[in-house]
This record gives C-alpha cells, structure tokens and sequence, in this order.
C-alpha cells in the first residue's frame, strides 16, 4: 500500500518500503464515541512497541455536542514512527471516521490514497443529514482519490458483545474498543496491556470489562480474516534508537504538574497551588490535587482574582505560591501580578494559552499570549517569562521556573499553550538527584547596618529578603504602594520610584546571569536564514529545518526557552546570519520582541487557525525565503498555507 | 522558633504603634478604630510577631501600616483571597483582614462572601462609612439612597446593601456590630478574636469629610441611649431608660413572625414579651440584621455567634489524612503508569 510508505513526516525519502518509517493516524467520532480515550489507549500501546510518536487530541468545546453535528466531532491523530518524531504529522495516512460527520470534516486533511476506515453502520439517512451529505460519500465515489474500507462497525460489535446482555446503547458503547482492536493488529500490537487496563477500569464491573475485551479481541480478528480480502495489511514499525532508560508518556499538563512538584522539593519549600477551572488550564490542577503527599496545598478559588491573591498570600507566608490559568484568566490577574512585581514576592503563573481574545478558541491552540505575559501589565512591572517547548520539556521549564522565581524574589510566567498541554509524548523518566538544589533560606534576623530591618535590603542578584510572618521579631508592613528602597516604608518620593523602578528592572533583567547561553538547536552558528521559535512550534520547526537542510539549504533552527530575559548572546548569534524567520501560532508576537531588542529586521511567518503549524507550512516559508531553488519537492496545500506577511510600515 | 511565642505575650497599647505617621484626615473615625484595635490586642495576648493584617485598598486599608505587626496591604477588593492563602500556608498566623463598605462590599464582595462561607478563621472588620473617601466622596454600595456625590449629583438611586444581612447570607458565622467612638467596641474585637472561623464586624464609621455624622442619628449624645441596642447574650433586648422616654424591648410578633418595639413598664420585661438574645438563634440574627432603623433602633453588639469548623482546619487535616502512609519519593512518582525500559534498540515494556 503506497499510502503508508509516501513520505509521512519523518519519512527519509519517497521510496516505497514495507516497512514504513512513521505513520500517522487519526481517529475521528462524535464526541460521544470515546476517540479520545482510543487515541490515548493507541498511545500507550505505541509506545510499549517503543515508537516515538506525537499526539495531536483535537476536541470540541462543548462537552456534549448533538450527536451527529459537525461541530461536535471530536479527533485524535498520533504520529509514530522508528524515528525522531516531532510532531503530531502533517497529513493522515489513516483516518478513522466512526460517522459521516467525523468523515466530513477530516478527509479533506488525509494524503491522497490515504485508507478511510469508515462505520456504515452510522451512516444512515439521519446522520447523513446532519453532516450535510445529500448522497452517501461512501457509495457515490467521491471518496475516490483515497483508499477505502468501509463495513459496518456497529453490527460487527452488537456481535461481539452480545453474550454480555448488554443494552443496545450500552453494547456500541463498545465500537471504540473494536477499532482500536482492529489498529492494534494493523501495527501488530500486543493487546495485552490494553486488557490488563480494561480490567483495571471495570473492576466493579465485570461485565464491561468482558465486553469491552471481547470488542477488542473481534476488531483484532477481524483485521487478521479480513487481510487477504482488501485494502487491510498488517504493518511492522520498527522501534526507534533511543537512549537507554526507562520511559513512559507523558502530556504538558502531567510534566508541568510535576515540574512543579519537583521544583518545590528543590527549593525545599511546600507548594500552594490556587486555582480556577479554566480550559485547558485545568488538568494542572487536577493533577495537583491529587499529590498531597509531596507538600501540595490545592486551593479552588473563586475566581481567577482569588486563584493568584491566594498564592501571593501562601508566598508571602513563607511557601511556594503556585497559580495557573489560559488566557481570559491571565487578563484578570494582571493587577496581582503587579503586587507580586511591587512586593518582590516569589509565585510561578502558569499560562497554557489557547486562541484569543476573550473567551476565542477555548480547546484550540495559540500561541498569541506573548505580549500580555511580557508587557500586560500596569506601570513599569518587569517579570521573567520562560516557555516550554513540548510537552515533556515542561518538566524541566517548571523546574527552572520555581528557581528563578524562589532566587530573585518574583513572579515568573510559564507559557505553555493547548496543544503542549493535551499532547503525549514519550519522556526519558529523569533522576530528581540529576537537578541541582535551590534551597530557600528565609531571613531569621535583622538585616540593616545598625540592626535595624530591611526588607528591601537587595543581595548581589538584586533579590530581597523573604521574611515569614511569625518570624520573632521582623514585624514589617508590605503593599502595592512605592516604598523606601531599604525599609520598604511607603515612599512616594521622586527618587523613591526612581530608585526601586530601576531595581525592579535590573533585577529580572540580571535572571539573563542565571541562564544558559542560546545555543542553535539545529545547523550552524551563522548563515544564509535562521529559523527562530518558541513554544510548541519546535517540532515543526526542528523537522522542516532538518529537511531544507538535507535538500542542501543553508538554514538552522534556534528555539528560545527564555522568552524575558532572553540569553544574553541571542541578539549577536542572530545577527550572523543574514535572514531571520520566526514562524508563530500569533500575528507576529516574539517577532515584534527580537525586533526592539536587537535591532533585527526578524520576519514573521503566521498561523492563527488554531491549529498548530504543518512541517510542510514551515519548509515552505523556508524556501520562498531563500529564494524558491530548493527543488520544488514540497508538496504544500496551499489552503493550508500560513499568509506571510511583514508588519513593517 | 515559636517556642516562646506559644506563651502569653504582654504587650501595651505602645507596643502596637508603628513609627509611620498617620495619614488619616484629622479627626477620621479611623483613629478611635485603630486605638481600639491596639487597646484589644494586650488585652487578647496577641503576639505581634504572629499577628499579620492584610487589607485591601482604600482608607480603612492603610490600617496595616499603623500597626506594629506583620501587615500586608494587597490590591483592591482581593484581601479576603490573600488572607485565604496566608491561613492556608500557615494556620497558626493570627489574622486580621481590615476592609471597607466600597472594598469589601462592591468591589471585593464576591471575596467577602467566599471567605466567610467557607469559614476561615481571620477577624474581619469592615469600616462602613457609607461613602468612597479615598476617591473623594462617590457614593458607595452602602450609601442611603439620594446620596449627593460628584457622581450622582440628582441623588443617587442604587439601594444600599446590608453588610451584616449579606455576610449572614454568605453563611457567616459570626456576625457583629460596632462603631468607631463606642466604649464597647474593644469588646465586641474580643469576641470575635475569640470566635474560631471567620467573624464579621461592621463597624460605622464617620467619615467627616465626605458624609460627616451620618450615624448622628444613633451615635449622638442624647440620643444613643433610645436608639442603640446593646445585644448580650442571655440577656433580654432592652434599650432605652426611663429617663429617656421610657424602657423599651424587642419583642416577636407572633401573629406576623417579625419583630417589634415594646414598652417595658416597672422593670418586667417578661411581661411585655420582650427576646432574651440568643447569639445561637439563626433565626433572630436574620431579623435583627435586617431590623430597619428608625421605627426600630441600631442592632450593636454580638448579633450572632455559632462556631463551626474552621476551612483550614477542614482542608488541611483531609490533606493531612491523604498523606498519611504514602510516600513523598519523587522518583518514584516521576516513573508512574505505564512504562517501558528501552536497552539498546529494543523496548521491553515491563
């Protein structure tokens, strides 16, 4: 089968091979039909084979969309593969469409002589009608270009779990576990772990679990019986060459969950987390509120306002104050992170952003929160901002989020955004001993000259004392009000806010001291075009870098983790090469930032669909760029081409 | 380190005071406020070191640089929420949230309610002085209705808000009344120091700038006697002398279910039905805090007083409940669910 073996992203060439490199698939269903726990299933089963692999989960916002509806299909695509996988994939080779709307709106993204696996159980006249098809797709040949397998799903389960006794809703309930038993033996997997999972799920009821492992087992042998028939073949996906260690998967909001538990023990502090429900903020929370046993305080507050006062208060009494939130919800902390700025209080604001403004694109991904966490705020109030590239990398950015916050006595903004949050990928379990220690220590006596105390005293970082209440004798007042630069008494003097301004701004722009120099991620140190990014357009960015690079284009990849300050060489080592791209899920955010700090004509390179960037958008841009004498092998749709276009009046 | 703190502490009126030169307009009822609040603290052992104020903003909120404690003067409206956070991270911390009608009924009431529903255990005072003074005289959220201000120069028409009816509405469980020059207000700082969850004081105050002597009407000397009624508990509700116009007490209409003014004549207030006050009794709190004045006299004292859990105390010990047996190992943590160990090229999933 061509499909499969035709250049998916990590592909090395276009030679057919049975054996192909990476494959990407995507399941699609209502959003009842459980697409979401198959893809997350499908997951866990890849990486026990030992594939890399990227997950992109693509869901609507409402939890429980009219079955049937277009908006209400929910999506989940893996890209897996024997090598170095970066990215979720640009185009499905297989697409699993459970009803006609799922079909509908996903077929337009599968590579031509792509499989369809479609139910035709569900395509019946009333689902037809929902998806807008007035004759059925799956008969009229218009699904042509692509190859397909369509059986009927539905009764092929009735079947299975019928020895159950299962009520009709109940027993289809089961249709997710038979395709995935059916993918499960496409990319011969074991099915085991599944079954032991199931088990595990259903332990009070047994019926279920039974039924569900029947489904499982059916779809299984379905795929072996129905081999020889048509367009189904099993498929072997080597595993990939990686380090030696134990692994697992693991999402943004998982790694950033424990990020920060881990930078709290660094630091030797108990941790508050206050929080809002919010998408797709929230999992971080959920997560939290379930380790109490590392030191975790969880508070839900009120609202957003509460959620980050709270952890400036758990802070200002001595613990690491933790709050999270997307977007809108960041927009309503700005006033307390201010505080936070004005009383040199430690706190980690984590923001997972989604499309904006306003309420935009709750479960879609974004990257356009740059300028609130850099400027958003009131008056001159300077904050380190740091973001995470993929979803384990959260992991370490937590990390080092805690310790610039716990050493210079600030507030820190974390960017990380939907995709990241949602998205699994395998991760190397790290050894906590491998971090270095940044423990707290909290002033116990007076600090002044003349024993007096001054909790606006500054240490060689610029960093003020944290002085607990409850502390014998360091009784002291703190607020929003301009203070006296030593004793922090209120102080509206000119040379006061003179003074504590330029200290507020040297402070977090000394944090550039604590971090590694920019290193280029990919390529050479100068050159024709550097392709600069932050955030979770790494994976696009590193894949579409290594394949310009292989058809001989003079062009590397450097991605920013400190976004505010940035690493102190990054304007020189962007000056060497003559041209600078910076592809960004916004209207040009981080690109406006290299261009006032450096001087640099950077040019931006957009995406605001909601979508992250395909590797094919970026490989693109990097040839026009160079001139468009790369060949011409790129095969872009040009519908999905991200416009490009310079701000520059 | 609080080895020594855990003791009684003894401290003076003096030991309270900070070295900040007062802000406030000369002859604000702030300053009684502040010098009853510094009056109570000896005399309740407080420790300066454990004792933070947190407030809001506003006039009332400059109050913590005035007091020689741990003071955290945070950002509009949002005091209840940092004070939620401090009791959480350190329970043991005596708190005072300090706020007013503008910063914790209108801007911060979402707080206000929160912080007293779930119960955590900090002393709020609220300064109503039914004005904004430190925006220079709008009205605020409990201004009487046809307040002149620069912002509503006919008269304003909003309805005013009842700070005790709402923090009763919120679930409060404690709930009292003061105001700023009353010899009693130390008393009633008392009681709710020594109320464990959160306690609510709405304390008048006169703003003579901008709303000069509005509580004339039951503060003024001469009349305060007839229209002020002092709750105490087990005692009846009596007000009034016979020097001034006669004995009177509150009584329950029974054939309405509300409450009414009775004479109370030769001393027998039995006779003429009047309510022996009750600060366990739900009920009566809800008409005592709504109890309009004017055809009936000012509710002052300990209007109710019923302690429950504290929120910290809830939270933290089911916290405490789940860590007990388990094991903080982060590495071990770290390598949950399921995994695989690759040696070499291949993947063994175990």
């Amino acid at each position: 089968m061509a499909t499969l073996v035709d250049g998916p992203d990590a592909l090395t060439g276009g030679k057919e091979s049975p054996t192909p490199e990476a494959v990407v698939v995507r399941f699609a269903g209502d959003s009842g039909d459980g697409m979401q726990l198959t893809g997350g299933q499908f997951t866990l089963s890849t990486a026990l084979a030992g594939n890399d692999l990227a997950t992109f989960p693509d869901f609507p916002a409402e939890i429980r969309a009219p079955q049937g509806t277009l908006f209400g299909v929910s999506a989940f695509q893996i890209n897996f593969g024997s090598t170095e996988i970066d990215t979720a994939g640009d185009q499905p080779d297989v697409l699993v469409a459970m009803n006609p709307a799922a079909l509908k709106t996903n077929v337009g993204a599968l590579k031509v002589g792509g499989l369809i696996i479609a139910d035709t159980g569900e395509f019946n006249k009333r689902n037809l009608e929902k998806a807008k098809y007035e004759i059925n797709p799956l008969e009229d040949g218009s699904l042509e270009k692509w190859q397909l397998l369509a059986f009927d799903i539905s009764a092929l389960t009735l079947e299975a779990v019928k020895p159950f006794g299962l009520g009709n809703k109940e027993a289809l309930r089961c249709k997710n576990m038979w395709t995935l038993g059916l993918a499960l033996w496409m990319f011969d997997r074991d099915r085991q772990p599944l079954i032991d999972w199931l088990n595990a799920k259903f332990a009070k009821n047994p019926v279920l679990a039974e039924a569900n492992i029947a489904a499982l087992n059916a779809g299984h042998a379905y795929g072996e019986t129905a081999e020889l028939a048509g367009p189904l073949k099993q498929y072997h996906i080597a595993p990939v060459e990686s380090e030696p260690g134990l692994y697992r998967t693991v999402t943004g909001a998982e790694a950033i969950s424990l990020g920060l538990v881990a930078g709290a023990q660094l630091a030797e502090l108990p941790m508050f987390f206050g929080g809002y429900p919010i998408t797709p903020a929230s999992a971080i929370l959920h997560n939290l509120a379930r380790l109490k046993e590392y030191g975790v305080t969880t508070f839900q507050a009120e609202d957003e306002i509460a959620a980050i006062a709270s952890a400036i208060g758990a802070s200002y009494a001595g613990q690491l104050g933790v709050t999270s939130s997307s977007g809108p919800g960041i927009a309503l902390k700005g006033e307390a992170m201010g505080l936070a700025i004005m009383t040199e209080l430690p706190l980690v604001i984590v923001n997972s952003q989604r499309g904006g403004p306003s309420t935009g694109l709750p479960t879609k991904t974004e990257q356009s929160d740059l300028y609130q966490a850099v400027y958003g705020r009131n008056g001159d109030a300077p904050m380190p901002v740091i973001a995470s590239r993929s979803p384990s990398d959260c992991f370490e950015v937590a990390i080092e989020a805690c310790r610039i916050a716990v050493e210079y006595m600030t507030p820190v903004m974390l960017l990380t955004d939907g995709y990241i949050a949602n998205a699994a990928e395998p991760w190397k379990v790290p050894d906590p001993e491998s971090f270095k220690p940044f423990p707290v220590t909290f002033l116990e006596e007076k600090n002044g000259p003349n024993g007096e105390l001054l909790p606006f005293a500054r240490d060689e970082k610029g960093a003020r004392p944290w002085i607990k209440p409850g502390t014998p004798g360091l009784m002291h007042r703190i607020g929003g009000i301009e203070k006296n630069p030593g004793t922090g008494n209120i102080d509206y003097s000119p040379a006061s806010h003179q003074i504590m301004t330029d200290a507020r701004k040297a402070k977090v722009e000394g944090v550039a001291n604590s971090i590694p120099l920019q290193e280029v991620n990919h390529g050479e140190t100068s050159g024709k075009l550097v392709v600069v990014g932050w955030g979770s357009t790494y994976g696009p960015i590193y894949q579409a870098v290594r394949r310009a690079r292989r058809k001989g284009l003079d062009v590397s990849h450097v991605h920013v983790r400190h976004i505010w300050p940035m690493p102190s060489n990054l304007g020189d080592l962007l000056k060497s090469y003559d041209k600078v791209l910076v592809p960004e899920m916004n209207t040009g955010q981080f690109k406006t930032v290299l261009r006032d700090q450096f001087l640099i004509d950077a040019q931006p390179l957009n995406k605001t669909s909601g979508q992250p960037f395909t590797i094919a958008e970026i490989e693109a841009a990097i040839v026009d760029t160079l001139g468009g004498h790369a060949g011409g092998e790129v095969d872009a749709d040009k519908t999905q081409l991200p416009s490009i276009k310079s701000d520059n009046p | 380190m609080n080895e020594m703190t855990k003791i009684a502490v003894q401290t003076t009126l003096k030991d309270w005071e900070t070295d900040q030169e007062v802000r406030w307009c000369p002859g604000c009822g702030d300053y009684a406020i502040l010098k009853a609040v510094q009056r109570t603290l000896p005399e309740i052992s407080a420790d300066p070191s454990n004792t933070v104020f947190v407030s809001g903003i506003g006039c009332s909120s400059r109050f913590p640089y005035y007091v020689e404690s741990y003071g955290f003067h945070t950002i509009h409206g949002r005091a209840p929420a940092f004070a939620t956070g401090i009791k959480l991270a350190n329970p043991d911390l005596d708190v005072w949230l300090v706020t007013g009608d503008g910063d914790g009924m209108s801007i911060g009431g979402n707080h206000t309610m929160h912080i007293l529903r779930r119960n955590v255990n900090v002393q709020i005072l609220l300064f109503n002085n039914e004005i904004y003074g430190l925006t220079k005289g709008q009205f605020s959220p409990t201004s009487r209705e046809g307040t002149n201000s620069p912002t509503s120069p006919l008269g304003s028409v909003d309805r005013p808000a009842l700070p005790c009816a709402f923090a009763l509405g919120s679930g409060a469980r404690f709930i009292a009344r003061a105001y700023d020059v009353s010899k009693n207000l130390p008393a009633v700082l008392k009681a709710a120091h020594a109320h464990k969850g959160a306690a609510f004081v709405e304390i008048f105050q006169n703003c003579i700038v901008y709303n000069k002597d509005r509580f004339a009407d039951f503060v003024a000397k001469g009349v305060a006697d007839q229209n002020q009624l002092w709750l105490t508990d087990g005692e009846p509700m009596l007000f009034g002398s016979e020097k001034s116009g006669g004995v009177k007490g509150i009584a329950l209409d029974m054939d309405t279910l509300s409450l009414k003014v009775v004479d109370v004549a030769g001393g027998d207030w039995q006779a003429a039905g009047v309510i022996v006050h009750n600060v366990k009794n739900r009920a009566i709190a809800h008409m005592l805090v709504e109890m309009p004045f004017g055809p009936f006299p000012m509710a002052l004292g300990v209007i109710y007083d019923d302690a429950r859990p504290s929120y910290e105390d809830v939270l933290l010990g089911q916290d405490e409940q789940a860590r007990k047996g388990k094991d903080a190992n982060l590495a071990k943590l770290l390598g949950k669910g399921q995994t695989w160990t690759v040696s070499g090229t291949a993947a063994d999933p175990i």
